[in-house]
Formats: structure tokens, sequence, C-alpha cells
């Protein structure tokens, strides 16, 4: 029985989902470019990434190279599609254990309050304090440079403003009469937490974290552009625009695809999340 | 004389603040006999909400005891407050913030039950939903509805419903329909009295509105500023009531009548005192048209003036003409 009301949910879920065009679209640009992640090795060779061909440096998008040529003579269209992995990978998984992160202290701290909320407030702050990118770059240079380090700097860089965030929102959330019944009935905290006051404090969230991940993809590359992150010659959208910035004006097609590619997901991302956010609110049923 | 459901002695709630000790009930003690009502009433701020979340342990009882069947309940552990919260829940005022806009009206009302797995199956469960929800009158079909889809009347009748599907034997009803219809109050209030002689529940009928309270209560208590400064029979308390509070609260009640828009009414002066650490004497003192020196001197404890009925007031004999 639970069963198929679970899967009445999710239909209807769908149904609200489908009804939000751009969120529609949003998904339609997601589901390509996860798959230009997933099949990047039958869309074109790995090896084409690191191919260096002397003679064609820095071309314009011919049938040859679709999207041109760096400046070692490498197939731009090829490290495009292979960058992608890195690229949504870092940025997905940073998001993603952010807000896990983010969500366990924020909450514990807004719901809780009084000394629990102190001490995490104020480990925030002095986290805070440190400009993010130097905070990624402690980490990398502490744990050293692999793609796991990558991920682990970045998400430590980007939980403190999740954890301010999620308290602000759970603040409210959380003096509502609701909780106060729960408690009434004896609800367990974690129960208040999970079931009431998080659900109800979903919607900008949902939106911080989608949006956050062109921001991760962007760090990653800021990361790569003093070595620290992905290393030459794997592609990476991030590594491949900063590289593009020497030949700005020789070969704006260096910038001009791989920006795209970052825009469109992050685009994609965030449409999505919009989406889910109006999807899973009740109230604005219909 | 019947059984003695609940029973608070001496009860005191202070919450500290920034600016001292703020005296939200303050030496309060009454006792509710088994499937009776007593209704509270007075200004907001007065402290009766706090009363009601004191007494089902929302919040700590600064001193004093209360007693449910003549066992003490307050400091109770974790595990024995487990055992006694399904016998005493709660009613709430705001039918919009006391329900989770996030679930279904039968996840709302199956919460209690989930909690304290009190059913074995989920078709225990549903029964148990469905056999509440009509007996405060939801229909069957709402079930899946979310709260923001009904009216204030039918979001409180969830809000019953969800506070009676553990069948508790004491019910705080914290305002439950100041923030109603009139037209709706009424149902709700009838409602609240039939599922009384129903299920044998004992209310606190926490109020502001006198004429609701009148409707539904046995015995009434008036607090002003976290005392009790009177507390008797409902109806002693509408024909005869002795503390000058009361009687200016009962004189504020609007009388439909030509007549009596030329008659002159006594309304109070002044403003409610902080609660804030506050003077010793009457707290009423500085607003009673009787007050004296005596007044503001020392505390003022409750005197039985006739059989039921008390009061907290040094000046009876002389006001009461």
């Amino acid at each position: 029985m639970s069963k198929s009301r679970k899967h009445a949910q999710l239909a209807e879920f769908w149904r609200r989902f489908r009804k939000n065009k751009t969120a529609v679209l949003g998904l339609v640009i997601l589901i390509i470019i996860l798959s230009m992640a997933l099949f990047a090795d039958l869309i074109v060779p790995y090896s084409k990434c690191i191919d260096q061909v002397g003679a064609d440096r820095l071309q314009g998008s011919s049938m040859a190279h679709f999207f041109g040529t760096d400046e070692l003579g490498r197939d731009l269209f090829a490290r495009v599609v292979h960058g992608s992995r890195y690229s949504l990978l870092i940025g997905l998984a940073t998001s993603l254990m952010a807000l896990v992160i983010g969500a366990v202290l924020g909450a514990s701290a807004g719901y809780f309050g009084g000394w629990v909320d102190n001490v995490i407030s104020r480990i925030v702050d002095v986290f805070m304090c440190v400009p993010p990118i130097l905070l990624s770059l402690a980490v990398v240079a502490a744990l050293g440079t692999n793609l796991r380090n990558l991920i682990i700097a970045i998400t430590v860089s980007c939980v403190p403003g999740n954890v301010r965030l999620i308290r602000s929102v759970v603040l409210t959330a959380a003096e509502q009469d609701y909780v106060e019944a729960a408690k009434s009935y004896g609800a367990s905290n974690a129960r208040i937490i999970f079931r009431y006051v998080l659900p109800n404090a979903m919607g900008p969230i949902i939106v911080n974290t989608t949006m956050s991940i062109s921001d991760m993809m962007l760090s990653a590359a800021g990361l790569s552009f003093i070595g620290m992150g992905i290393q030459p010659p794997s592609p990476e959208w991030g590594a491949l625009l900063s590289n593009a910035q020497i030949y700005l004006f020789s070969a704006p097609h260096m910038l001009l695809f791989p920006g795209l590619c970052i825009l469109f997901s992050s685009l994609a991302f965030n449409l999505v999340g919009d989406g889910l956010t109006d999807a899973l609110d009740p109230k604005l049923k219909d | 004389m019947s059984e003695i459901l609940i029973e608070a002695v001496h009860l005191k709630k202070f919450f500290p603040t920034s600016r001292g000790t703020l005296h939200a009930v303050d030496d309060v003690s009454f006792s509710i006999e088994k499937g009776k009502t007593m209704g509270v009433v007075g200004e907001s701020g007065c402290g009766k909400s706090t009363l009601g979340r004191t007494l089902l342990q929302l919040y700590e009882p600064t001193e004093g005891e209360i007693l449910f069947r003549g066992k003490q309940v307050n400091h109770l552990s974790r595990g024995e407050l487990k055992q006694v919260r399904p016998k005493m829940q709660m009613i709430f005022q705001d039918p919009y913030s006391s329900l989770n806009g996030r679930m279904t009206v039968q996840q709302l009302i199956a919460e209690p039950l989930l909690v304290n797995k009190v059913c074995k199956s989920k078709k225990e469960i549903q029964e148990r939903v469905e056999h509440i929800m009509d007996t405060v009158g939801l229909a069957k079909r709402l079930a899946m509805a979310y709260p923001h889809e009904l009216d204030g009347g039918r979001r409180q009748r969830i809000g019953v419903a969800r506070a009676l599907i553990l069948r508790p034997e004491f019910v705080v009803c914290d305002e439950p329909v100041s923030a109603l219809d009139v037209s709706i109050q009424a149902q709700i209030l009838n409602l609240l009295m039939d599922l009384q002689d129903k299920m044998g529940l004992t209310y606190l009928f926490i109020t502001h509105d006198l004429s609701v309270v009148k409707h539904i209560s046995d015995e009434i208590m008036v607090m002003y500023l976290g005392k009790c400064v009177e507390r008797a029979p409902s109806e002693e308390i509408f024909e005869h009531p002795v503390h000058p509070y009361t009687k200016a609260l009962l004189a504020a009640i609007p009388i439909p009548s030509i007549e009596s828009l030329h008659k002159k009414r006594h309304l109070l002066q002044g403003e409610v005192t902080s609660p804030v650490d506050p003077k010793p004497g009457c707290r009423f003192s500085g607003r009673c048209p009787y007050a004296t020196d005596l007044c503001r001197q020392g505390e003022i404890p409750l005197r039985e003036v006739s059989p039921g009925h008390f009061a907290a007031c040094c000046r009876i004999e002389e006001t009461d003409r």
C-alpha cells in the first residue's frame, strides 16, 4: 500500500514538475550535458584531448575540429567533452557535500540555539574570515593535489556560507507552532528537524545549492589556474577557460566553448532547482 | 466529589530575560476533576498560555508540582515522560501555523501515532485516522488534502483530531477558537463539548473571550500578570464577581441592547504593568480603583469567600457591596 502511495506521490510530483516549461527545458539541457559526460569516450576518444598537433595550433572551428584547437594544437571539442566529467563531478560532489554538512550544522545551530549555536556560529565566523580560495588552497596544500582532495578543498570553502544560510532559514521555520505541537506529542528532535523544519525551509536551500554548482566549477578553475587543481593535461572546463584568457583576442573560440558549457550547465541546474522547489511545495499546487 | 485528574501545586514558571526575571506564572494552584472544564481567562501576556504549556511539560516549571492522577509528572525522565505525554495533549490557537504545511491531512493526524509507535500495522493507523476524522467531522475525501487547501474551521478540526488520536484524558485548549470566524467558533466549541461527553475528556480551556468561556467551563480562573486573582464555579463568577479585576473584565463585555448605550461603564485606566521583576503586593494595585497601601505591602493570598469561590483581594468586604 505504501509502495503504491509513494508511486502516486512521485507521479504527482512529476506531473507538477512537467507543468513548469522552463524547468523541463533545464532538465533537457541537463540530460544532454550529463550524457555528454557519461558517454564521452563514445563521442570522441580521450587520446584526442592530449594529442598535440603542432601544425594545427590555435585554429578556429572547422569540420576537423568542431570547436577549434588550443595553443598546443589539441582538439578543443574533445577537451570540452571530456572536461565535462571533471567539471560536473566537482560541481555536483562539492555542492552536495556542502549541502549535507551545511544542513546538519546549520539546522543544529538554528534549532537548538544556545551554546550549540554559539559554538557552530563562531567556528563558521572564523572560516568566513578567510577568503574561500585561500581556504581551498590551504587544504590542497596540506592534503596534496588530486581529484578527491580538490573536492574536499572546495567543499570546505563552501560549507560556512551554507551553514549560515541554513541556520537562518531554520530559525524562522523552528519558531512555528507546528514544532511545539510536535513536541507536545513527543516527537524526537531529529524527527522534528528532518520532517518539520527542513522541509519547510527547503526553498532557499535548494536554490542556493543549485546556484553554487557553477560557482564550485569556477573555484575549481581558480585552483587549476594556480596549479593546485586538476593537473594538466587533464581537461576541465574552468581550466580551459583560464588557459584561454591569454589568447582572448587572437583565439576567442578557446574562451567561447568552455564558457558556454559552464553557462548552460549552471543555467540548467538553476532551472531544475527552481522547478524542484515549486514542485515540492504543496502550497503552489496547480 | 469525583476524582481529581490534574492538579497544579504552587506552580511557578519564570523566564530569565535581559531586563530581569519574567514572572509568567507565579504561584498558581488549582485542580480539575475528571470530565470537567477549567476556563482560564485574562489579558494577553498574563501567563495563560505559559500555564497550559507548563502543565504539558513543554516548559520545565521553575517551582511547584504538577500532579496527574495524583502522581507527580514534572521532573520525569525521558522514558517516563513518554508514558505520560499521550495522556495530555494540546489544541493550538492558530490552525494555520500549528499544522505542518508539507504534510497531508492523513499524515498530520497519523503523526502522533507514528511518533509514539502505538499501532502495529499500517492498516491499524489507517483505521484510527479514519475513525477520528469521522469523529471530528472531517470528510474522508480530505485525507489527501493539504491544510492550506482547507478553511480555518476544517484546519482546526485537524488540530482537534491530532490532539485526540492518542486518546488523551487531559487536553489543554489554547484559545482554540480565537483565530476563527464567529460562525465557525460555535461549531468548534460544540464539537469540543460533544467530544468531552463522548470521550470523557478534561479540559483546561484558555481564552480571553468571556462569552466563550462561560459557554464551556465548569469552573473559571481569572489570571492577572501570572497570578490567579479569582477562581470560582462558572455561574458564580459571572453572577457574583468579587475581585475588582474580574468585575472590570465582566463590565467590559459589550451588551447588545439600546439601553446599555446610555449606561456609563467602568473601564480600567492604565496599562498592564510589566511582569518582569514585579513589585511586591497585589499585581493589580496599580490600576485598581480601590487600592490602598495595604494592597501594596505583601503577597495577597487567595481566600475562600464562599464555598468553592476564591479571590485574592484584601478589600473584598469593603468593595463587595
